[in-house]
C-alpha cells in the first residue's frame, strides 16, 4: 500500500509539473503532448502495478513491474534520440541565421563605405567648381 | 581579374590577426584586380580590422561556426556577386598565391581544383598515423574522383560557377566536412575534381600539430567521417 501512495503521488507530480509548465507557455505543445500522454499511461499503472502482467506473460517478460522498467527505457532512449536531432535542426538553423547576418553585416558596411566614397568626391567636386 | 575571370579569393580566418595583414597584402600584390573576402569566424582578437585596414572585404560571423560555416559563408558572397571563381585559401599564409592562376587555369576543364602538396612540388612530410590517414583518405577519395588526389585535406582550392552554386547551397560545418565530405559529395555528383602540384611554405604564425595521441585521434575521426560521407545521401 506504502508503494501504491510513493508511485501513485509521484505520477500526481509529474502531472502537475507538465500542466503548471504548459500553462506558463514555457512547453511548447508538442512536448507537452508527449509527456501528458506518457503520464495518462504511467499514474494507472503507479495505481495499480499488476495491470500489465497478462501482457508481460504474452511476452515472455517474468512481471509487468519489469516490462514497464524495460518500455520506460526504450521510451527515454527515444526521446533522447529525437532531442538530439532537433539540437541538430536548431543548430543548422541558427548557423544559417549567422551566415545570412554576416552576409548582410558586409552588405551595409560596403555600402556606407561606397557613399562615404560618394560624398567626398561629391564635396571636392563642389569645391573645384567654387574655385573655378 | 585571372585570366578574364572575376575571381574572388575567400580566407576563412580565426584570431589570425598577427598573419591576416600580410597574407591579403601579399594576394593584393600578387594578384591585381582581384577581391579578397575575409571570413571572420568570431575572432577575439583584431582579424577584421587588420583584414580589412589590408584592403580586404569583411564578413564578420557573429561567433565561431567552424571553417565550414565560414566557407558556406564565402561562396554564398561569391554567388550573390557573380564571381566566376572562388579561390580557397588559408589565413596562416602558408599558401602562395603564385600558384592561383595556376590553379584557375584548369577550371575550365574541371569544376574543383586543389593545390595539392606531396604531389611533386616543395618539400613536406608527414609520419606515422597522420600519414596512414592521409594516404587512406587519398586512396579512397582518388578511386571516386577518378583522378590522383594526394592532398585531400588541403585548404587550398578553386571552384568554377558551378561548384559555387553547390557549395554555397551545400557546405558541411563539421569536422573535416570542409574538406574531406566536400570532396565525396562533389564526386558523387558527377563534379570534375583535379589537383595542381604546389610547395607550401611555412605558417607565418602559429604552430601546427604534432603530438602522436592528436595524430590517431585524427586517423580515427577521418575514418569516421570518411566513413559517414560515402553512405550519406
Amino acid at each position: 500500500m506504502k508503494l501504491t501512495l510513493v508511485t501513485g503521488l509521484t505520477g500526481l507530480i509529474l502531472l502537475a509539473t507538465i500542466v503548471e509548465l504548459l500553462r506558463r507557455r514555457q512547453l511548447r505543445e508538442k512536448y507537452g503532448m508527449l509527456w501528458l500522454g506518457l503520464l495518462f499511461v504511467v499514474i494507472p499503472l503507479s495505481l495499480f502495478p499488476r495491470l500489465l502482467d497478462g501482457v508481460a506473460d504474452l511476452l515472455g517478460v517474468a512481471s509487468g513491474v519489469s516490462l514497464v522498467l524495460f518500455l520506460g527505457i526504450v521510451f527515454l532512449l527515444l526521446v533522447c534520440i529525437h532531442l538530439s536531432w532537433e539540437v541538430s535542426a536548431l543548430e543548422e538553423e541558427t548557423r544559417t541565421l549567422a551566415e545570412e547576418f554576416a552576409l548582410l553585416r558586409a552588405e551595409v558596411a560596403a555600402d556606407r563605405a561606397e557613399r562615404a566614397e560618394w560624398a567626398r568626391y561629391s564635396d571636392r567636386a563642389e569645391m573645384v567648381s567654387r574655385d573655378g | 581579374m585571372v585570366n578574364g575571370k572575376r575571381l574572388l579569393v575567400i580566407i576563412p580566418a580565426l584570431n589570425e590577426a598577427a598573419s591576416i595583414g600580410d597574407v591579403v597584402g601579399e594576394i593584393r600584390g600578387e594578384l591585381p584586380g582581384v577581391d579578397v573576402l575575409v571570413v571572420d569566424d568570431g575572432s577575439t582578437d583584431h582579424t577584421a580590422a587588420v583584414a580589412a585596414a589590408a584592403g580586404a572585404r569583411v564578413a564578420r560571423l557573429p561567433y565561431n561556426l567552424g571553417v565550414g560555416g565560414a566557407m558556406r559563408l564565402g561562396y554564398r558572397y561569391a554567388r550573390d556577386h557573380d564571381y566566376d571563381v572562388a579561390v580557397q585559401v588559408d589565413a596562416d599564409g602558408q599558401h602562395d598565391p603564385r600558384y592561383v592562376p595556376k590553379l584557375v587555369d584548369l577550371l575550365d576543364d574541371y569544376d574543383l581544383v586543389i593545390g595539392a602538396r606531396f604531389a611533386g612540388e616543395g618539400e613536406y612530410t608527414v609520419r606515422g598515423p597522420r600519414r596512414w590517414a592521409m594516404g587512406m583518405l587519398s586512396l579512397v577519395l582518388s578511386g571516386l574522383a577518378g583522378a590522383t588526389l594526394t592532398d585531400t585535406t588541403s585548404g587550398f582550392r578553386a571552384a568554377n560557377r558551378r561548384m559555387i552554386e553547390m557549395f554555397a547551397r551545400w557546405y558541411p560545418a563539421e569536422y573535416l566536412g570542409d574538406t574531406v565530405e566536400t570532396l565525396v559529395h562533389a564526386a558523387r555528383r558527377g563534379y570534375r575534381i583535379q589537383q595542381v602540384p604546389v610547395a607550401m611554405r611555412r605558417r607565418m604564425a602559429g604552430t601546427p600539430s604534432h603530438s602522436p595521441a592528436k595524430a590517431m585521434v585524427y586517423l580515427g575521426r577521418a575514418v569516421a567521417v570518411l566513413t559517414l560521407a560515402l553512405i550519406r545521401r
